[in-house]
């Protein structure tokens, strides 16, 4: 095998794995957002969906949910208009799923003489990319509100456009204090930073740097936007079940259930960007490359390949955790109104998130960085 | 200066219960409270489904429902469910067609035909006696009217829909073929079960 190729197979690995990762995390919510609700409120949840009497736990749902969804009439309103309206669901799924691209997974793997990051695009502007295209999805819902010649979808885009901004506006401003701490835009570099010791002059080797201990202010508005920009209950204005139907009132069968499909793939994606930034990355405490390096001098040597795998489980591992809390808050707090969401985004977690940028600077002026 | 009472009760009263103390306001507390709350939930439930399916403990109930028709909640001695007709020892009908409970039916939906009985003892038997339940109202009149209990509603049969009106009337030799529910209410008789697709 010629070089070149060899490199692309091996650029292929982590597009591939979180690609495939993504996904079935995608569909899979479906049956956890059945479960885990069920089991929070005393329920068992929809376990009959059977092939030959074959049920497990209910999985075969999101698959009995796919037929359904495909053999379903595709409707498209007569004053629609078609071309958007048919692009929308695919710009919003296309940047949902775009959004994990630079969300490194594991530290870089060496193999075959070469050094891969373990991330599925490799940029030095990482976070600003993620925030663009967590951005972007908003288009899909403007597209779909405004194509569907609906009223109130138009009112579910214009709600979507507004709760969007708001948010977005909160979870940069988070982002920026941890940008501060770690001193890189690079998303593999903030993983990595936070591998570093916390004040050792204090602490010594016992506390590893993660964001949550470094910004804990950036955590918690980091997540309250970052579960608005899901468009999920509490913030689900946009959709307004009980209200307005929202941006997806006209549509009908797969296209409907695209929708349904980025909200979920958003969901990963503030679960991993939550991960990334906030909860260590890759991080396992105390493993560095070369094996576990415990605080007390101890010392346990591990192949390269078992610490990149290491890695990469307890990556997932904290991905799957912030999707088990995303989803309790989901099932738990009761949903905001349109104007209580306005208020919370622009009075709340804007100036705060301004605070933290302040307060910040300030103590990394006077500790110095970590 | 007199206070008015309305001054003191209402919600523009700070004191009135229906306004949000500062740490309500404030949000967070609330919102890990009500996290936390469910979190219990959800690994209490897990917990104890868990001991179920591994462990097999019997006893322990991650939920409280109840797998209908797979499981059936008792149901009371003293629920109407569908009518039967009493049998003699023979196996004849005990009913006498003396009309009462077709009289006092306010449903209309019982229909008897008397014709003689064999036996000169007794006077009458019905030579039909159907029963419409689809317009049945399931009041109990019909029972408490027999002279000689010969209907009952306690078969414990609530399942019997179809797809079509003519399905819904039950005849005398559907009627005299049930039987009463056992102790904990749930039906012994097969449930009369309509064909499953509409007949075309």
């Amino acid at each position: 095998m010629s070089g070149v190729a060899l490199d692309l197979l091996l650029q292929a690995i982590p597009v591939g794995f979180v690609m495939f990762v993504v996904l079935n995390f995608g569909g899979l919510l479906t049956w956890v957002e059945r479960k885990q609700s069920a089991i929070m409120q005393d329920r068992i949840g929809a376990n009959r969906a059977s092939i030959f009497g074959i049920r497990i736990l209910g999985l075969l749902h999101p698959l009995a949910d796919a037929v359904k969804m495909l053999t379903k009439e595709d409707f498209t309103p007569a004053h629609a208009d078609r071309l958007m309206f048919k692009l929308a669901p695919f710009v919003s799924v296309f940047f949902g799923l775009a959004a994990f691209a630079s969300i490194p997974f594991g530290d870089t793997l060496r193999i075959l003489g070469r050094e891969i990051q373990l991330q599925a695009v490799t940029l030095n502007v990482g976070i600003l990319y993620v925030l663009a295209m967590i951005s972007l999805g908003v288009y899909g819902l403007m597209m779909a509100g405004w194509a569907s010649a609906n009223n109130y979808a138009l009112l579910g885009g214009q709600r979507a456009a507004a709760l969007m901004i708001s948010a977005e506006i909160a979870i940069g401003a988070s982002i920026m204090g941890v940008v501060m701490v770690y001193g890189s835009l690079n998303m593999q570099d903030i993983a990595r930073g936070q591998g570093q010791p916390l004040l050792p002059q204090y602490f010594g080797a016992w506390i590893p740097a993660w964001g949550l201990l470094t910004q804990p202010l950036a955590f918690v508005l980091f997540l309250t936007a970052g579960i608005a920009s899901t468009k999920r209950i509490p913030f689900d204005t946009p959709e307004g079940e009980s209200e307005i139907i929202g941006y997806f009132v006209e549509y009908s069968g797969m296209k409907f259930g695209m929708f349904a499909m980025a909200d979920f793939l958003e969901t990963v994606v503030i679960a991993g960007l939550t991960t990334a930034l906030f909860l260590g990355g890759w991080q396992v405490p105390y493993l560095q490359p070369s094996g576990f390096v415990l605080p007390w001098g101890a010392t346990l040597d591990l192949p390269h390949l078992v610490v990149v795998a290491l890695q990469v489980v307890a990556f997932l591992t904290k991905v799957v955790v912030m999707i088990w809390f995303l989803m309790l808050v989901r099932w738990t707090l009761p949903r905001f109104r349109y104007d209580q969401a306005m208020r919370l985004g622009w009075l709340a977690l804007f100036p705060l998130s301004i605070l933290n940028i302040l307060i910040t600077a300030i103590v990394l002026l006077t500790v110095g960085k970590v | 200066m007199v206070r008015s009472y309305q001054t003191t009760n209402t919600p523009a009263d700070p004191r009135h219960s229906s306004r949000l103390s500062l740490r309500q306001r404030f949000y967070v507390v609330e919102v890990l409270m009500g996290l936390a709350l469910t979190a219990v939930h959800f690994f209490g439930n897990m917990w104890r489904h868990t001991l179920r399916v591994v462990f097999r403990v019997k006893s322990a109930r991650g939920a409280v429902t109840i797998q209908y028709p797979d499981e059936r909640r008792p149901y009371s001695p003293r629920l109407r469910s569908l009518h039967r007709l009493v049998r003699r020892e023979d196996g004849s009908p005990r009913c006498v067609a003396c009309m009462m409970c077709e009289t006092v039916c306010p449903a209309h939906c019982i229909y008897i035909v008397a014709t003689e009985h064999p036996n000169p003892d007794i006077e009458k038997v019905p030579e039909r006696f159907d029963i419409d339940l689809g317009k049945c109202v399931f009041c109990g009149y019909c029972v408490e009217a027999c002279p000689e209990d010969a209907i009952r509603m306690d078969t414990g049969i609530l399942e019997f829909s179809a797809f079509d009106r003519r399905s819904m009337i039950y005849t005398k030799e559907a009627l005299l073929a049930l039987e009463p529910a056992g102790p904990n209410g749930a039906p012994t008789s097969p449930v009369p079960m309509p064909p499953l697709r509409r007949p075309s």
